[in-house]
């Protein structure tokens, strides 16, 4: 630490490189994961384009890469350049690692590199979101380890007193994602394409869920919870709501996320005692999520007619209420009443993208927007009006696609368990499938809506990166009480 | 379960759920009614710019947070969740299956039982009961078979009068509730290529295809040989064994000479599978009634 002890009013230079490779890779892969998604929407309104180029682009093949484009590549890209942001910027410390710091750059977009290809030729170890094969797996887990080491050595090096609350979630969610994916990805590899899961049977799919819905409890919440108590009251210019508030719900949050995963698994297998917890602290999870929530609407309490003015923030606050929302539906759907009717129907998707597209995405584009001019020493964005409009067909999009996967996965539930009076089913599966067309339809345009956002965003980050700089890069941040 | 693993789950369960409770009511001193003007004193941390109140736990909120509990800790006590223990309740989802079942079957047993002492051939010919075997078909059949009955690659045509295993009444019902697997082994290690292609021109010519006379007669001797067994010297197949007649020019996994070539290369497997279980007695003798009806002169179906 002696190295570190620098007089006061010495502040360090930050690494915003790393982050601006981030910041970049994040909007590339956001429009390539996201045009996976408009294809396989389109897919499933238009079967034939399943024989694009067969049988690569198929839907079963497309599908993991859609995910694992949009969770790991658009997300994790978010996840890394903000965390080593705001980590240098809350720790006034430059980040630790040297060497580490480009290696889990450039590792990372190996491992994005390796799904793109991997998995359209089929390569898959068939785990939702955990596809990739075992050397990919490792080649993961070295990076993520270095990952850990690069933020955690920062947080040591860290100059003021306490931690800062961002770098709480960015940390718990570092640390859990290394436990989930090592853990659920121990397998037997049989050649070095082919491997098979070190689990069996029920407690395979234990394994599998827990991960699954811990990558959703600390890969999309944790980590985008960090994100958020940076960016808000960086942007609102506004103090944090409570301090009390966020440490109970960061408590909370994590330690009761990682029962919840049992949910996915209702009516199934898998013993009714797991079953039951996992019910029951997904109910519980409702208020640490909402804590989550609340803190970061509060902050704006005072400014809220910055609103009016500033497209970014209005990213990050909407970003906040579909939060809300999908919070609030999920803990409903864990309900077995009501996972009956919702299981394995389009309500699910719609779940998911209420929290992928309105939170998820939303939060990580008002980041990078907030990012991307000091990150090129420009005085704001290219087109301040563009961001605005970014805004509007994100919010469109995201509603016409949760919108119409709502009534889809309604109908759908209720199709299945619709019964004659002589007890045969009144639907045949097909009949459901049918009547989902316009659903689908809807879906494909509201995906086309959100993708057509990050393209003009794109755009406006290229246009910001080349117009002349206005100002130099605030690589010093300016002397603070501590 | 073991005692010491219900007591692990236990002791977890509690003890998480017990320190969360700490937490939250270790940060609730501070709070204070909402309508009281908070404060808004701060921390005094500061990073980088960013300032955090000392605002109490909303209100709401909080009471929110004692609700979830309240009702996790009466779940738990009602259904199992604890470990070993069961719940007072004692409700199992293995018992919620079975009462349903229950409750379904005495409600149905009227509507299907009442065709279960009517004879397949007069049951076809009742229209009511045509169309409730109808829905049964939609349901469970028409993924392989198709939604007419008309078949599909590998999945036999109901319509058309041509019977693997027979086509009597109670036969059709055996196949629905014991199911079948037609098995055709692959002849490509025993025949080689050129006795592959041989033997397939023979078979083309027992249904009067074009076929090249060279070629079909060697491919005779192959069909002596190794074929017969099972489809018989004529080629007209056996009905016991499922193996299919070949002289009628209905072909199950294609009629092309590449098609049975791969069948004669590297064999079929087929399987019906048994519904049994799956759909009971009354169900099946409808649709065993209802298959049958399928192939009834066109007049006669409903």
């Amino acid at each position: 630490m002696s190295s570190n002890l620098v007089a006061a009013g010495d502040h360090p230079v930050y690494d915003y490189k790393v982050v601006r490779q981030f910041a970049i890779m994040t909007i590339v892969w956001g429009i390539v994961g996201m045009g996976v998604g408009v294809l396989i929407a389109a897919q499933l309104v238009w079967p034939q384009l399943n024989d694009l180029f067969q049988p690569y682009t198929h839907f079963g093949r497309l599908r993991p890469l859609h995910t694992n484009a949009v969770i790991f590549a658009f997300g994790g890209c978010a996840l890394f350049g903000t965390s080593y942001y705001v980590v240098q910027r809350t720790c006034q410390a430059k980040l630790w690692g040297g060497w580490l710091v480009p290696f889990t750059f450039w590792g990372w977009q190996l491992v994005i590199v390796l799904a793109a290809i991997t998995l359209p030729l089929g390569l898959t170890s068939s785990k939702e979101y955990a596809e990739l094969e075992w050397p990919i797996d490792i080649l993961i887990a070295i990076v993520w380890v270095s990952y850990a080491l690069v933020f955690f050595g920062t947080i040591v090096k860290r100059k003021t007193s306490h931690i800062y609350v961002a770098n709480w979630f960015y940390g718990g969610f570092i640390l859990t994602v290394a436990i989930l994916h090592i853990v659920n990805s121990a397998a037997i590899p049989v050649t070095w394409f082919k491997s098979y899961s070190a689990y069996a049977g029920a407690a395979d799919a234990m394994v599998q869920w827990w991960y699954g819905h811990n990558a959703v409890g600390f890969f999309l919440t944790a980590g985008f919870l960090g994100m958020m108590y940076y960016f808000v009251p960086k942007q609102a210019d506004r103090p944090v709501y409570s301090y009390q508030l966020s440490i109970v719900h960061f408590w909370a949050l994590i330690s009761i996320y990682i029962w919840a995963g049992a949910h996915h698994l209702h009516y199934s297998a898998l013993p009714d005692w797991a079953q039951s917890l996992g019910m029951v602290m997904s109910l519980i999870l409702l208020a640490p999520s909402w804590g989550g929530m609340i803190n970061g609407i509060m902050t704006l309490s005072g400014a809220w007619h910055k609103l009016r003015t500033d497209p970014t923030l209005r990213f990050l606050v909407v970003s906040l209420s579909f939060y809300g929302m999908s919070t609030f539906e999920g803990p409903m759907m864990s309900i077995k009443t009501v996972n009956a009717l919702s299981h394995n129907t389009d309500w699910t998707i719609g779940h998911v993208h209420s929290g992928a597209l309105g939170w998820v995405a939303m939060i990580s584009i008002g980041a990078v927007y907030h990012l991307l001019p000091i990150l090129f020493g420009r005085k704001e964005m290219y087109s301040v009006k563009w961001i605005n409009v970014h805004f509007w067909l994100a919010t469109i999009g995201t509603v016409l696609y949760i919108a119409s996967m709502w009534v889809n996965g309604i109908m759908q539930g209720l199709m299945w368990r619709a019964f004659n009076d002589d007890g045969t089913l009144t639907y045949s599966f097909v009949e459901a499938v049918q009547a989902s067309y316009p659903g689908y339809f809807v879906r494909f345009i509201g995906g086309a809506f959100f993708l057509s956002g990050m393209i003009l965003m794109a755009y406006n980050a290229y246009r910001t990166a080349r117009a002349p700089k206005q100002v130099e890069a605030p690589a010093n941040p300016e002397p603070q009480t501590v | 379960m073991s005692t010491f693993w219900s007591l692990w789950i236990i002791g977890l369960t509690l003890a998480n759920l017990v320190l969360v409770f700490w937490v939250l009511m270790a940060n609730r001193k501070v709070a204070v009614r909402d309508d009281e003007t908070p404060e808004n004193r701060t921390t005094g941390h500061v990073y980088d710019g960013i300032e955090e109140y000392d605002n109490p736990l909303p209100r709401w909120w909080f009471k929110m947070f004692i609700a979830t509990f309240i009702f996790a800790a009466g779940y738990l006590v009602v259904y199992p969740g604890m470990g070993a223990f069961d719940g007072i309740a004692g409700w199992t989802s293995h018992k919620q299956l079975a009462q349903r079942q229950q409750k379904a079957d005495a409600l149905y047993s009227e509507q299907f039982g009442k065709y279960n002492a009517m004879p397949i051939e007069e049951l076809a010919r009742d229209q009511d009961a045509m169309k409730m075997a109808l829905r049964l078909f939609a349901n469970n059949c028409a993924v392989c078979h198709g939604a007419d009955g008309g078949g599909n690659h590998g999945f036999p045509n109901l319509t058309d009068n041509d019977w693997l295993y027979g086509g009597e009444p109670a036969t059709i019902k055996q196949t629905i509730t014991a199911g079948r697997k037609g098995i055709m082994p692959p002849w490509a290690a025993i025949l080689g290529e050129d006795g592959v292609h041989e033997t397939a021109e023979y078979v083309l010519s027992l249904s009067g295809r074009e076929h090249d006379e060279q070629m079909a007669a060697l491919g005779e001797t192959h069909y002596q040989q190794n074929c017969v067994a099972c489809h018989g010297p004529d080629g007209t197949g056996n009905q016991a064994l499922g193996a299919p007649n070949l002289t009628d020019d209905v072909w199950l996994y294609g009629g092309e000479p590449r098609d049975i070539r791969q069948t004669l290369r590297d064999g079929r497997n087929g399987v019906m599978p048994a519904q049994q279980e799956l759909l009971k007695e009354s169900r099946i003798h409808l649709l065993a009634a209802y298959v049958y009806s399928l192939s009834l002169p066109y007049e006669e179906q409903e």
